[in-house]
């Protein structure tokens, strides 16, 4: 009869056997499923923003997909940036405890429960005709548009993180502060910020991860032009998105792009949690 | 030699999950009344509903799965379907790709219309020159004198056209694109015919729902929708110019149109522009594909009989007498033979399924 640590030391080690399984089989099959396409079109298949499906002259770029996503991704960032960061003190500082913080808190928690599809029908029916009657775009597709419904959707992924971050900066620190004769601003801006920093970070990568892989309420607004982007107001199309649109009938050179895309969506995703893991170590030693 | 034991306890499992999956594939298999089939999502509501009334009748049970074209083709090519279905008939390549020889059997009837989102106005013209320069970015403006032109009692507004598109891979698009080669030379060269293009203008957006959504809420905007879809919504269609120049306007009557005619003994034909002067110009067949020897794979003869039998049935003047229920165009007695013809050419072990 083993012991029971012994069983969990088992169980533990399948577990996590069981994920490295998995990542490795989705390495294998990326690269695998993407070897015909690197092997025609080389690394030029990243820096070209042709996309030809049309059989006879098939070229496959992902520039356009790749410049969509960051453009998205980044903007979406910026814009939710001083919503979800007054949002995080407000709930870990300003009103920590109190009854309309724990409402909220739910709220924004309720935020990340929403399914992407009702996020893509409310940005389609309501924000888009929205901008149009404001005379901010024409008809209200494109970069944008995508970058306003996926700003809102990471809201709760950069707010709940560091919001927990924030209300744990331990008390004795705030208190020294206030001895010191620091308002209550200073305190925020001298201790809890400097002492959460890691934490506040780590959320906004969460968030810029989700942001990069969403894929329904961008297919809805961006307009699905395979076409880099002129500008913010102009229409585009995502990594995540072109997968979900043209997967499904794709064969051959064209099955194998869509699945190198994949490949390079998980080394972006990759990439950025790796120089997020930097910035976190810098900043905590 | 505890992570070796973790990786056999692993590889175990694994190979339990497998177990069990074929397990349940040859269950399957040994009722000789279950036919399988998966394919083109076009003809799908039609299917769906003759396949029930099939199983109604007989009691052989069709599970159809609407995997789309490529997937059918994939799925009658790895053999784990009794039958494909697709609206593209497989090229002289494709069919060298194949284990064995396809036939195919066409079943009905679909078009492809032009749905434009213009306040104020609900009938348009559209010449095959107009379709030609808005569709490749030449016409730019609702009030271009061309559109004048054709539609001189309609009042224009002085609104940007903005093309609407299908984003995914889609036999909608291959229709389309296939009747905009055959009238223009610049779109051939430019664009040229398949599942998906490289747009030279416009958005794309996801499936009929998204085209047609997305037309419905946005002013000014001209696109193009699978038939089945637009009759269903009651949306608003423009006439197209045919070949003998008339302008027709999509319906059950003038698709059917499409395909009297020449229609070559293996069917495989695109019905586009077509040269009957009532018939609407975008329209097309969606085919069942199967192989023509259906002993293969241990395939009983009841297996290939009930599969050959259902065909025989989806051709029949009952079941075809239901397509327009779901708003598909019957096919016209000429088409009806040459697939009946196709069917008496299916063999098991080289003898004739039919009679």
């Amino acid at each position: 009869m083993p012991s029971s640590d012994k069983i969990t030391k088992i169980v533990l080690s399948f577990a996590a056997i069981l994920i490295l399984m998995l990542a490795g089989g989705m390495i294998y099959s990326l690269v695998g499923g993407s070897v015909p396409t690197f092997r025609t079109f080389g690394l030029k298949f990243i820096f070209s923003g042709e996309w030809d499906p049309t059989e006879g002259k098939e070229a496959y770029g992902a520039l356009a997909f790749i410049a969509g996503t960051l453009m998205t991704s980044i903007a979406a960032l910026i814009i939710s940036l001083p919503l979800s960061f007054s949002t995080s003190l407000f709930l870990g500082e300003y009103f920590r405890g109190t009854r309309i913080a724990r409402i909220l808190s739910l709220l924004v928690d309720l935020l990340a429960g929403i399914p992407s599809i009702v996020y893509g029908l409310w940005g389609f029916y309501v924000l888009r005709p929205l901008l149009t009657d404001m005379g901010l775009d024409n008809q209200g597709y494109g970069v944008f548009t995508a970058s306003l419904i996926l700003a809102v959707m990471i809201i709760p992924y950069a707010t709940s993180l560091s919001n927990e971050i924030i209300a744990m900066v331990p008390n004795d620190l705030k208190e020294a502060a206030y001895s010191l004769g620091a308002t209550r601003l200073e305190v925020i801006q001298t201790v809890t910020v400097p002492n959460a920093r890691s934490g506040i970070i780590a959320g906004y990568i969460l968030a810029f991860g989700r942001a990069l892989g969403e894929t329904m309420a961008v297919t809805m607004l961006i307009g699905n032009s395979n076409v880099v982007p002129s500008g913010f107001f102009s229409t585009g199309n995502t990594m995540a998105s072109v997968i979900a649109n043209q997967f499904g009938e794709a064969e051959g050179l064209k099955l194998s792009s869509l699945i190198a895309i994949g490949l390079l969506l998980f080394l972006i995703t990759g990439i950025v949690n790796g120089i997020g893991k930097l910035i976190i170590k810098k900043m905590t030693s | 030699m505890k992570t070796f034991l973790t990786f056999m306890l692993a590889l175990v499992l694994i190979a339990g999950c497998q177990n069990s999956n074929k397990k349940a594939g040859s269950s399957e298999e040994g009722g000789n009344r279950k036919l399988t089939a998966a394919g083109a999502t076009f003809p799908l509501p039609f299917y769906n509903m003759v396949f029930r009334n099939y199983t109604k009748e007989t009691n052989v049970q069709v599970t159809y799965g609407g995997v789309g074209s490529g997937g059918g083709i994939r799925s009658l090519k790895d053999q784990v379907v009794d039958f494909g279905a697709t609206d593209a008939f497989l090229t002289d390549e494709q069919q060298k790709e194949m284990p064995a020889e396809v036939v195919h059997i066409p079943t009905c009837i679909g078009a492809v219309v032009i749905a434009y989102n213009l306040p104020g106005v609900n009938d348009l013209k559209l010449s095959n020159t107009l379709l030609e320069k808005i569709f490749l970015g030449e016409v730019t403006k609702w009030n271009d004198p061309l559109l004048k032109k054709d539609n001189p009692e309609v009042s224009f507004p002085d609104e940007a056209i903005t093309v609407v598109y299908r984003s995914d891979g889609s036999g909608t698009t291959h229709i389309f694109s296939d009747f905009m080669s055959k009238i223009s030379e610049k779109w051939t060269t430019q664009v040229g015919a398949g599942k998906s293009l490289k747009w030279p203008v416009g958005m794309g957006a996801k499936g009929n729902p998204g085209v047609a959504g997305t037309i419905s809420q946005t002013p000014g905007t001209i696109g193009y929708i699978g038939s089945e879809f637009a009759f269903a919504q009651k949306i608003q269609t423009a006439r197209v110019q045919n070949s003998t120049g008339e302008y027709i306007l999509p319906d059950l009557a003038s698709i059917s149109a499409a395909a009297r005619g020449n229609i070559p003994d293996d069917t495989r034909v695109m019905l586009t522009n077509s040269s009957d002067s009532a018939s609407y110009p975008i329209s097309g067949f969606t085919w069942i594909i199967l192989y023509k020897e259906q002993a293969y794979k241990n395939r009983t003869t009841e297996q290939a009989l009930a599969t050959v039998k259902l065909l025989d049935w989806l051709v029949s003047e009952k079941a075809q007498g239901e397509a327009a229920k779901v708003h598909y165009a019957p096919l016209p007695a000429d088409a009806v033979a040459k697939a009946k013809t196709v069917l008496r050419g299916i063999t098991y072990n080289g003898e004739p399924l039919l009679k």
